[in-house]
């Protein structure tokens, strides 16, 4: 069947059974190899992908549910030229070991990040407990999601003049 | 050697973090070549049998499947294996474990693959087997190699120093115990893989998440009859490693299937569940124990007997229980031990390299038996073990000399000052309701390098790029560890240029250099003493370069400065990259070896291939802090603290990387991570069986570095990837029986067990 999804922002169809991984999909016939299988099974979220926001397993599904939906991996998420302040604060603050992880970690942070701004050191270490890092990364892994929750929100300067241009 | 430096000791951001943060760095399993083949192994499933029969027709009927290959089409040894070499590539005759090939499959998808593997149709007739090293040391017990000298046993080792284990009898105090820990898996996240094609003039090109590219061409070589200089390996970073791929996991299958794909490539990816049944483990081991001290805590004497699994094969069995041996008496002196060691075949999985290689397990018993005499002295167990610690010029218990930076007991020391420790008794009072907390301390030590026996070898190449910048050809695989960013520090601190301008090679057997394996905590070490020589040689060549162009007679009066040489009286320049036009790429390259040195120590041991003993020790103390629940008898460890002598450190960060990462990695073997068997069979072969820690459970950890300098390292560094993980089960052994008083001397320390431990009084809630 002809499937057609937006991946990375951009409109593409591709022809695929409805029943292949959405993880083969994304890595055989796009070349996105960012998105990494670990186990195949759902246990070490090394596979998430952003659909429609949320940061699901493409190891679990099917190339058929991508269809009609908005597809992002960690290749959209940002670009060499202008990085996502997720994947800036993981290569700044040490969160990449072996890295095989860093992909399905960012994800599960972007997708925390997109409900809870300000979240605090546990909900950060729940959000990405489902992605196994095991160089045992996890502390820095969660300050880096910190640093980037930091850099994503508005600060005092910003806040202010937006309250401003608000109030005028 | 400079005290100033302008890169070492500073916080940078690894040179591979952003590109796999952005996911565009390739690993092995990221590559799909044009018109690949998959292939994979039909596995036994049964633990011992003689082969009847393997019945590929139905398989090799399978529209879609290329070629089934069976023994018969093995040219070479068959056998695979880093010192023994006892593994076949495909069993032939009997299998001695359930993870044994015994059909290699082609086939041109995922799919047709897997259908194919199925029916491929296996006639074996089951054997008895011996699924423990004491059922396999009774006399009769089947064989797991026949007609082996020495039967089931692989290896059997002694060390025996001053007057042996007589001397206990002598000391006024003795404590005895029994300890075993278990299997545990690797558990990389990217499985074993790699891809191979023959190329039309014979050269087989082959892609590998591998930890020893240039040894893996000598063993895919000889196991399948080819040359080895015609094997080109090359290994992009890793996806994890931790030991697991050192030596062959998929290289020689994956060399016979691309032999048989008619010059097609060949992918082989492993399922996670075949990584648990074929991959390797760390070897499970029991350890009978009795130190002897005076009323003082002056050890005095050990005796120790240390039986090892090694599974089906013998893969580094003798090498790990070397390392286990050699730090048996934990970083301590003792002048009278008596040290035995097994490693035993049986049809269990096949055991390997694991980082802590050994003395993790022997790290266990020795420190535990240190809080066992702690208590019986009535002497703080950080106290004793620093009245014990080694320092330079002492012996440890195998006899081997600390000739080399001994910061055992700056370790120690570090910890004692540090904020948690005094607090520990506050931080246990104020446990929450229905928890118990608890501190504990442990010290531990590890061997660098490869050790007697085998030359510890690098051979370093960098070269001026036509641009000016700098090259540097990796010959070490980075599993994640960070040694090629750790060389981009290293080059940069002595060509006195900015790590920027530097770019990495990834290990590639075609231009790299041979320098070993990724392994032993001798990476950065080895190869990194050989880059210091090396850009000390391209130093010298570009100044003699630049004297040309700038016209300058003595180039005394020359200096590398980042981007250009200069004349340092008149300040003139000539730009890298103008020199670079004028060089040609032999006249750009420098190259260096490094050979380690070893340690002039004849011990008393007996037994031993190669691994013993070691000149370069790394030490760590680490405090845990631990909290069980009263209701479940589940352990959390809340905090680390660790202190390491690894030598003076390259990159404060990628020490914390690598100091955290042995510390979860290692508390992940204390409390969970149990590969569980019966008759062979393993009974939790995925990640929601077996399981590691996760972010949930991982706890704070403070990173302290002694202050230490290797005189013999690169910028005084020796090598910290591997100690802390000893010092994690005991740490957290001790913080458990400081909780609830439940002493475990059977890792791991499960919530059943811990709740079944405690002793009755501790069971009330006070």
């Amino acid at each position: 069947m002809t499937i057609r999804f937006l991946l990375n922002g951009r409109e593409v169809a591709c022809e695929s059974a409805p029943d292949r991984r959405a993880v083969d999909l994304l890595r055989e016939e796009f070349g996105l190899t960012g998105v990494k299988e670990g186990c195949g099974g759902g246990e070490c979220g090394a596979c998430a992908v952003l659909v429609d926001g949320s940061a699901r397993l493409s190891c679990l599904m099917l190339a058929a549910q991508l269809a009609g939906r908005s597809v992002v991996t960690v290749e959209g998420l940002g670009t060499a030229e202008a990085p996502h302040p997720l994947q800036t604060a993981f290569a700044e603050h040490g969160a990449v070991q072996c890295g095989y992880c860093a992909p399905g970690m960012l994800m599960a942070a972007a997708d925390l990040l997109a409900r809870d701004p300000s979240p605090d050191r546990e909900a950060i270490a729940g959000a990405v407990s489902g992605t196994l890092c095991r160089c045992g990364g996890y502390g820095k892994i969660v300050e880096a999601v910190e640093r980037a929750a930091e850099a994503m929100r508005p600060g005092p300067v910003r806040k202010a003049l937006r309250k401003k241009r608000g109030g005028a | 050697m400079p005290q100033e430096f302008s890169q070492i000791d500073r916080r940078h951001p690894r040179n591979d973090a952003l590109p796999k943060a952005l996911g565009l760095e390739r690993f092995a399993a990221d590559h799909y070549p044009e018109g690949l083949l998959w292939a994979g192994a039909r596995r036994a499933g049964i633990p011992h049998a003689r082969i009847r029969t393997v019945d590929v027709s139905a398989a090799a009927a399978l529209p879609g499947v290329v070629r089934v290959l069976t023994r018969a089409d093995v040219a070479g040894s068959n056998l695979q294996g880093i010192v023994h070499k006892d593994q076949p590539v495909l069993a032939g005759d009997k299998v001695r474990h359930c993870g044994d090939a015994v059909a290699l499959v082609l086939a041109v998808d995922r799919e047709t693959l897997a259908r194919a593997l199925s029916l491929v149709r296996l006639d074996l007739e089951p054997l008895p087997g011996v699924f423990d090293p004491a059922q396999a040391l009774k006399k009769g017990a089947p064989l797991v190699h026949e007609g082996r000298r020495g039967g089931n046993v692989l290896v059997r080792a002694s060390i025996r120093t001053g007057r042996g284990a007589a001397v206990l009898r002598e000391c006024p105090v003795v404590v005895r115990g029994t300890f075993s820990t278990p299997m545990q898996a690797h558990a990389f996240i990217e499985t074993e893989n790699g891809t191979a094609r023959l190329l039309p003039d014979g050269t087989l090109e082959m892609t590998v998440s591998t930890q020893a590219p240039f040894r893996d061409r000598f063993e895919i070589a000889q196991a399948l009859g080819l040359d080895p200089m015609r094997i080109r390996v090359v290994a992009p970073y890793l996806g994890g490693g931790f030991g697991g791929k050192d030596g062959a996991t998929v290289q020689c299958l994956l060399a016979l299937a691309a032999l048989h794909a008619g010059g097609r490539p060949v992918k082989m990816w492993w399922e996670r569940e075949e990584s648990m049944l074929a991959g390797y483990k760390r070897h499970a081991a029991r350890l009978t124990y009795a130190l002897g001290a005076d009323r003082d805590g002056t050890l005095r004497a050990l005796s120790c007997r240390i039986v090892m699994d090694s599974g089906a094969y013998a893969h580094l069995g003798g090498e790990v229980m070397a390392l286990g041996m050699e730090s048996a008496g934990g970083p301590y002196r003792i002048p009278h031990a008596d040290i035995r060691g097994l490693c035993v075949y049986t049809n269990n999985p096949v055991a390997g390299a694991f980082r802590g290689f050994g003395a993790a397990q022997t790290a266990f018993a020795a420190e535990r038996m240190m809080d066992r005499l702690a208590e019986k002295l009535g002497m703080d167990p950080l106290e004793l073990r620093l009245r014990n610690a080694l320092r330079r010029g002492d012996r440890n218990a195998a006899g081997v000399t600390m000739t080399a930076s001994t910061g055992m007991a700056a370790c120690l020391e570090a910890l004692r000052a540090h904020p948690a420790y005094a607090a520990r008794e506050a931080w246990k009072r104020a446990a929450p309701p229905h928890a118990r907390r608890g501190a504990g301390v442990a010290a531990a030590c590890i061997g660098v390098g490869y050790g007697r026996g085998l030359p510890d070898a690098a051979t370093a190449r960098i070269e001026l790029t036509e641009t000016g910048t700098f090259r540097i050809f990796n010959a070490v695989p980075d599993m994640g560890q960070g040694n090629a960013s750790a060389f981009a520090l290293i080059a940069a601190e002595a060509l006195g240029q900015s790590p920027a301008s530097f770019e990495l090679v990834q290990p590639d057997t075609a231009c790299c250099l041979p320098s070993g394996s990724s392994s032993a905590g001798r990476t950065t070490y080895t190869y990194g003493n050989a880059l210091v020589r090396a850009c000390g040689a391209l130093r010298d060549r570009l100044l003699v370069r630049g004297a040309m162009a700038l016209l300058a007679d003595d180039t005394a009066d020359l200096t590398l400065a980042p981007g250009a040489v200069r004349h340092v009286k008149s300040g003139r320049a000539v730009p890298l990259a103008l020199l670079a036009r004028m060089m040609i790429l032999e006249d750009r390259t420098a190259t260096a070896e490094f050979v380690m040195p070893v340690t002039p120590d004849a011990t008393g041991g007996k037994g031993f291939v190669i691994g013993f003993p070691h000149l370069l020790f790394a030490y760590a103390a680490v405090l845990a802090l631990s909290e069980v629940d009263e209701l479940t008898g589940a352990v959390r460890v809340r905090r680390f603290v660790s202190a390491t002598d690894g030598g003076r450190v390259l990159n404060p960060q990628g020490f914390e990387q690598q100091v955290a990462g042995a510390l979860i990695q290692g508390m992940g073997w204390a409390l969970s991570e149990d590969v569980l068997t019966r008759e062979g069979r393993i009974l939790n072969p995925d990640l929601s069986t077996y399981l590691v820690p996760t972010a949930a459970d991982a706890p704070e950890v403070d990173c302290l570095a002694v202050d230490s300098v290797e005189e013999t390292g690169p910028f005084g560094m020796k090598g910290i990837g591997e100690v802390n993980l000893n010092a994690a089960l005991p740490s957290i052994g001790a913080a458990v029986q400081d909780a609830c008083g439940a002493r475990l001397d059977a890792a791991p320390l499960t919530p059943e067990k811990v709740l079944g431990a405690r002793p009755r009084r501790a069971r009330r809630t006070p």
